[in-house]
């Protein structure tokens, strides 16, 4: 990876009537990086990524591929290729006519072709499946046929559009690690939408996090889950106790918001004095949900407002972390592990 | 009076637990609920549907005996010999030509207006083209036939349009030609081509744009995606997924025209088409077994058409 820079938003805003669906969004995606756009449905990500295949044009701003302006190219002139969150494979063709569609637009001779699709399902581990019909193939099945038919033109910017969300659970993560390693592997520049933050954690370089067509954050999975920028960013990626007003003020002694990881606060017993260094407050215990690995529990705190606790069932059996329920606790969590917010 | 109200109260619960034995045993018995839904309909379809088809087909084995006059019943080719002499099979050759073209305008002229009604209007836009599309099926054909034949007349608004422009000597020689042309537009097989044209193309537009319909948008971004320019996006994918339905519309513009005898009548000359055939047979002449024949003869190239369809993959993205 270099820090060149592979697509370059400046600017941009795509209205739709009165909706802002970007609205001046700028940012820079690294030439070779795998970059996720993360946000909820309706954020704006999957729009920006229409701008950037050309499907759509900006309101306004610009956007450079490789320092080229396309912001008004169709697609067909754009080095870019698409994986949609349908597949859109062509029904009536086989598995190796929709592979080799680009290169039959491109008037790659025949042979060749045929070499390139096997290489292409070999990659995507699909070998011998060039005669099937995209109607006799599983989900995930599609969703690699789908990939190699992008990968195989060597676009210089692979766009992948929620890709796996129709996979259930296993299948998913199996593909996350597999796109990962791809994407390794042919060394192209990755922009991957998604709503789902722990996808984006696992398999990105960058993640830019999106709300309401804006951008709220642009950094690496550590940087977004350790230092959120904003309340959504926190809220949003992992989840996180948002504290405020009075409630922050009680802890910290200002009011300015700040977050918490569940998994940073200790459950301790009410008489335990808090060490240095460190914050803390008392409450109720009120749900306990037991996840074999972990335990969460609900904290009602004394003082009104509630926190998310989680704990590792290090030594402690389901019968043991459901006896907690209803005692009374000290919560305590070390002063670095707060992130103050802009609100 | 509480015994008349002690029968009101046992039939108020009397009756919903009948109905509710009466669905769950047909809940069980889907075949019957088939039997039931499916069992007038197919009777009719059999009996008065096919069976008629058939009676057809029995008829054209008969022939007409030239002295008497009158039908033999009897299993004979005869018929089929005589409706493969020079003279008949030049009307079914010439009919279906005039089907294939007026198919092929149809297809040409419904499909731009079907692509814009199934991937560019608006939901509002929409309903108002269907309307549009549908609005003549509302009017008698006949009616509308006849309003053509005043346009098409030689005193009619083309031919006056025609002169506006100073155009007449394209259209004289358009009528000159051998074998399309004819007196006027109104007494002509260009006159019959256009109203042919016209009258069936709410059948074609409207299955092509079912069909196009059916075709997700992202199919043709990803073709453009992949470097496609828009022709060829609707060469390979747009066009090869919207073929159901060009050959669904061209079976009603095919075999409507085959079979129409109104227009050739109204707007025909001397030369026969196969509809008129039909109808001076079993008119006229009472000869049943080559009317009979004669619509024999449409089905066996709908049959032949189909096939070839099938053939070309019209029925693949089905």
């Amino acid at each position: 990876m270099n820090n060149n820079s592979a697509v370059t938003f400046e600017g941009v805003c795509r209205y739709f009537g009165e909706v802002r669906a970007v609205d001046n969004v700028s940012l820079i995606v690294r030439d070779g990086e795998f970059f996720s756009m993360l946000g909820p449905s309706g954020s704006g990500k999957t729009t920006c990524l229409r701008l950037i295949a050309g499907f759509d044009r900006p309101t306004a701003g610009r956007i450079l591929l490789y320092d080229q302006d396309v912001s008004q190219l169709p697609p067909y002139e754009r080095d870019v290729n698409t994986v949609f969150q349908d597949y859109a494979l062509f029904p009536h063709m086989t598995v190796g006519e929709n592979v080799a569609y680009g290169l039959m637009i491109k008037k790659v001779p025949k042979l060749e072709r045929q070499r390139r699709v096997e290489e292409m399902l070999d990659l995507v581990r699909l070998p011998k499946m060039a005669l099937r019909k995209p109607g006799q193939l599983s989900g995930g099945q599609r969703q690699r046929v789908a990939l190699a038919r992008a990968l195989i033109n060597n676009p210089k910017v692979l766009l992948l559009d929620e890709p796996l969300g129709a996979l259930d659970l296993k299948l998913r993560q199996q593909m996350q690690i597999e796109l990962k390693t791809i994407q390794k592997r042919v060394g192209i520049t990755f922009i991957y939408v998604t709503h789902d933050q722990e996808e984006a954690l696992t398999m990105s370089d960058r993640i830019a996090v999106f709300n309401q067509g804006n951008v709220e954050q642009v950094g690496t999975p550590t940087d977004i889950y350790e230092h959120p920028a904003t309340l959504f960013a926190a809220g949003f990626v992992g989840v996180s106790n948002l504290i405020r007003d009075e409630l922050a003020e009680r802890i910290t002694g200002t009011q300015q918001p700040f977050s918490i990881r569940p998994e940073k606060i200790r459950l301790a017993p009410l008489a335990e004095i808090p060490g240095p260094n460190t914050f803390s407050t008392t409450g109720c215990v009120g749900d306990v949900i037991y996840l074999g690995i972990l335990t969460r529990y609900l904290v009602e705190l004394d003082g009104g407002g509630d926190l998310v606790v989680v704990q590792q069932n290090l030594e402690t059996t389901s019968m043991d972390v459901l006896s907690a329920k209803g005692q009374h606790v000290r919560l305590i969590w070390s002063c670095d592990h707060i992130r103050h917010l802009e609100t | 009076m509480s015994g008349s109200y002690g029968a009101v109260t046992t039939s108020a619960i009397w009756k919903p637990e009948m109905l509710r034995r009466f669905s769950t045993y047909l809940y069980l018995r889907p075949w019957l609920v088939l039997l039931l839904l499916l069992g007038p309909p197919m009777l009719y379809m059999l009996v008065v549907y096919l069976g008629s088809l058939f009676a057809l087909l029995i008829n054209s084995f008969f022939y007409l005996d030239g002295y008497t006059g009158k039908v033999v019943h009897q299993f004979t080719l005869k018929t089929y010999a005589e409706l493969l002499q020079p003279s008949n099979m030049e009307i079914i050759l010439r009919t279906v030509v005039m089907a294939g073209a007026v198919t092929v305008a149809d297809a040409l002229v419904a499909f731009p207006l079907a692509y814009y009604m199934a991937k560019h209007s608006s939901p509002k836009m929409k309903t108002w083209l269907y309307i549009a599309v549908t609005l003549p099926l509302w009017s008698s054909y006949l009616v509308r036939v006849y309003a053509w034949k005043l346009i098409l007349a030689k005193e009619g608004i083309i031919s006056w349009f025609v002169n506006l422009l100073g155009l007449d000597g394209v259209l004289s020689w358009l009528l000159h030609l051998p074998g399309i042309g004819g007196s006027s537009l109104s007494l002509s097989p260009i006159g019959m081509f256009i109203v042919f044209t016209y009258i069936w193309l709410p059948y074609m537009i409207l299955p092509i744009q079912t069909a196009l319909e059916r075709v997700p948008k992202s199919l043709m971004e990803a073709s453009g995606d992949l470097g496609a320019k828009p022709a060829s996006t609707f060469r390979f994918v747009t066009l090869p997924l919207a073929f159901p339905g060009v050959v669904a519309g061209s079976i009603f513009t095919f075999s409507l025209t085959l079979g129409d005898f109104i227009v050739p009548l109204s707007l025909g000359n001397s030369r026969f088409f196969i509809g008129q055939a039909v109808y001076s047979h079993q008119g006229t002449s009472g000869n049943i077994p080559l009317a009979a024949a004669f619509t024999v003869g449409p089905v066996v190239i709908m049959i032949i058409y189909l096939l070839f369809a099938r053939k070309l993959g019209a029925f693949d993205a089905l």
